[in-house]
């Protein structure tokens, strides 16, 4: 009965389509001028009728292209560098949390052990933490204190391999950054996974442990196969977090590890803004989450009442 | 004896990796700030070599009249945006509760801006709220209205718009999935009773959901005093001080100004507010809990 379409009234549907309208719009705009000539874009000719040009994303990916361009003498926007260093850290990241995080879930739901409200209490409140208040001790930790002597036998090693000068650190590291993401990201991993691990039947897990399975065992072959849609969601508000990350990896990355997200605001900051190639380089920083929210919208919003409604 | 001890060394076992992560890259980390913030202390030096100056960067900061200024913001900001946003997003649920076809796509649509970059946001909008070429001033031109200084006079409010652009699907979303699981039998016996649509909702449906609603709320709160990218990519904190929020601040004084120490001060100061709502909003949950079962014993009582 519940299944039955209603007829509803024409405003409602003009009423959708106005939200659509609303939340697409920006998006679909930003890629139409993306594809736009700066010309094209600043005589605000708002419509439809334009030549469309990839010359916007040639100067954005100069840098990987494997032709000459011909609009271009100097190649200023390192985009597919960029593009790596972004990919490298969200992908670690994401793993290791995941990895990490449904282990730590796991420990918190199935045993009681001493110290166990502590750990989930603290899990609880550091998810508040704004990045920002991270960033002052993270910038100085990272540069100062995760160090490794360059006297030392690993940081001698790294420093005669790798060449530079003083004391080995974890700022300006692909490793650095990756660290940071990782433990920002584990509080909320392990709150969304708990709740999918709630689920898990106990009786399968006893039933493998008869069967002469060690506990490492169950959580690899009975409950992870579980939870493949908790893991699922997880995953990609961590990719999501980390892909689209600025504040500290700004802080904390050099030359070589600059992320996307990075070069976008560098690129802003000046004043005459080339809007063409920015919202190029802006599109394709944003493919990705866009093709996870197309293909996988049903594991972010399972993920995203996980998280609120059941928590 | 030995399978004994392996089982109680388990949960640690699986804890471990977590716990050492969270100590060494947050907790640590933390109390590295909250031991900085008594030091005038700038980027090129180590903590060690810092001057101990006391509670200096926090007094300085509480007579800071910029401080204050941001601070203000942050509150406004926070405040208009949450409320704005669960008015709105729990508004779109409730009218949008029905079986339409194609809902499942649309609702995917509309997560589409959640998941875009804070920086492509802000991005998008600055080009939108443009003052010459930006899609909103062409718009009005070319109805003959006049232009709006989007991100001048009224930057505040366009930053606001911006985020409720991009989180108001949030709090549609998760409202849409409490309304769908509430239980239908009270809907229906309310129906049967001769309800009106209005006073369904607001005897029935806004009742039922609130749990999931203050969730929602606190979860939206603490993020709003996260947001930096996107104001700091539209607006810089600009013009003067009107739309600098506590974040970009923070970050600003450690990375322009190089005072540590006193953007570490800062950095106290916001944790202590965020404790505060949380602890506030949590207290708030308790209340009414005692309270729904202090009601639900009194029915009882009267059976």
């Amino acid at each position: 009965m519940a299944a039955k379409q209603e007829r509803q009234n024409p405003a409602f549907y003009a009423l959708i389509a106005v939200l659509v309208f609303m939340s697409v719009g920006p998006v679909l705009l930003m890629f139409v001028n993306s594809f736009k000539l700066d010309v094209d874009i600043i005589s605000g000719s708002t419509g439809l009728l334009f030549l469309p040009t990839i010359q916007n994303y040639e100067t954005a990916l100069c840098d990987v292209l494997w032709y000459e361009i011909d609009h271009l003498d100097f190649c200023a926007i390192k985009f597919g560098g960029a593009f790596i260093n972004s990919l490298i850290i969200a992908l670690v990241s994401t793993v290791l949390t995941l990895i990490i995080g449904c282990m730590a879930a796991y420990a918190l739901v199935r045993f009681r052990f001493m110290g166990r409200d502590t750990v989930s209490l603290t899990t609880l409140m550091v998810r508040m933490v704004p990045p920002a208040v991270l960033l002052v001790p993270v910038f100085g930790l990272w540069n100062n204190e995760f160090c490794l002597d360059k006297d030392g036998l690993i940081g001698g090693f790294i420093r005669e391999t790798m060449g530079g000068r003083g004391d080995v650190c974890l700022a300006g590291t692909h490793s650095g950054i990756i660290l940071i993401y990782v433990a920002m990201n584990l509080p909320f991993v392990i709150w969304i996974l708990q709740s999918f691990i709630v689920q898990v039947p106990r009786s399968l897990e006893e039933a493998a442990r008869v069967d002469g399975a060690g506990p490492f065992q169950v959580f690899f072959k009975v409950v992870l196969p579980l939870i493949k849609p908790g893991l699922a969601a997880a995953a990609i508000f961590t990719f999501r977090i980390a892909w689209n990350e600025y504040l500290l990896a700004s802080a904390l990355s050099d030359r070589d590890t600059k992320t996307v997200p990075i070069l976008i605001v560098n690129n802003m900051s000046e004043f005459n803004v080339e809007w063409g190639v920015i919202m190029a380089t802006g599109m394709l920083l944003a493919i990705p989450p866009i093709i996870f929210t197309l293909f996988a919208s049903r594991q972010i919003i399972t993920g995203m009442t996980a998280g609120a409604v059941k928590g | 004896m030995r399978i004994a001890r392996a089982n109680r060394l388990t949960p640690y076992m699986f804890m471990a990796p977590a716990a050492i992560i969270m100590a060494i890259a947050l907790l640590y980390p933390l109390g590295y700030m909250v031991w900085g913030s008594f030091r005038a202390w700038n980027p090129s030096q180590s903590i060690g070599e810092a001057e101990f100056v006391g509670l200096r960067n926090y007094i300085f900061l509480w007579n800071d009249p910029n401080f204050h200024e941001s601070l203000i913001v942050t509150l406004k900001f926070a405040f208009f945006v949450v409320s704005l946003e669960l008015l709105i997003g729990v508004g779109l649920a409730l009218l949008l509760d029905r079986n339409i076809r194609g809902m499942s796509v649309l609702r995917t649509l509309f997560i589409l801006p959640m998941m875009i970059a804070p920086v492509v946001v802000g991005l998008m909008w600055r080009y939108m709220y443009h003052p010459t070429v930006g899609t909103f001033n062409t718009t009005l031109e070319s109805w003959g209205l006049p232009k709006v200084d989007w991100l001048g006079d009224h930057a505040l409010m366009s930053i606001i718009i911006a985020d409720i652009w991009q989180w108001t699907p949030f709090i549609f979303i998760l409202s849409l999935a409490a309304l769908q699981s509430l239980p239908r039998s009270a809907l229906e016996a309310a129906k049967i009773d001769g309800a009106t649509g209005w006073q369904q909702i607001i005897h029935i449906k806004l009742p039922l959901m609130m749990p999931v609603l203050i969730v929602t709320c606190l979860l939206r709160l603490i993020d709003a005093f996260k947001v930096l990218e996107v104001i700091l990519v539209m607006t810089a904190g600009g013009p003067g001080l009107s739309t600098e929020i506590l974040a970009l601040r923070i970050s600003r004084t450690a990375t322009e100004f190089r005072e540590l120490g006193v953007a570490a001060a800062m950095s106290n100061y916001l944790l202590i507010l965020l404790l505060f709502f949380t602890v506030a909003m949590f207290l708030f949950t308790k209340w009414q809990e005692a309270r729904a079962r202090r009601l639900a014993a009194a029915i009882q009582e009267d059976d």
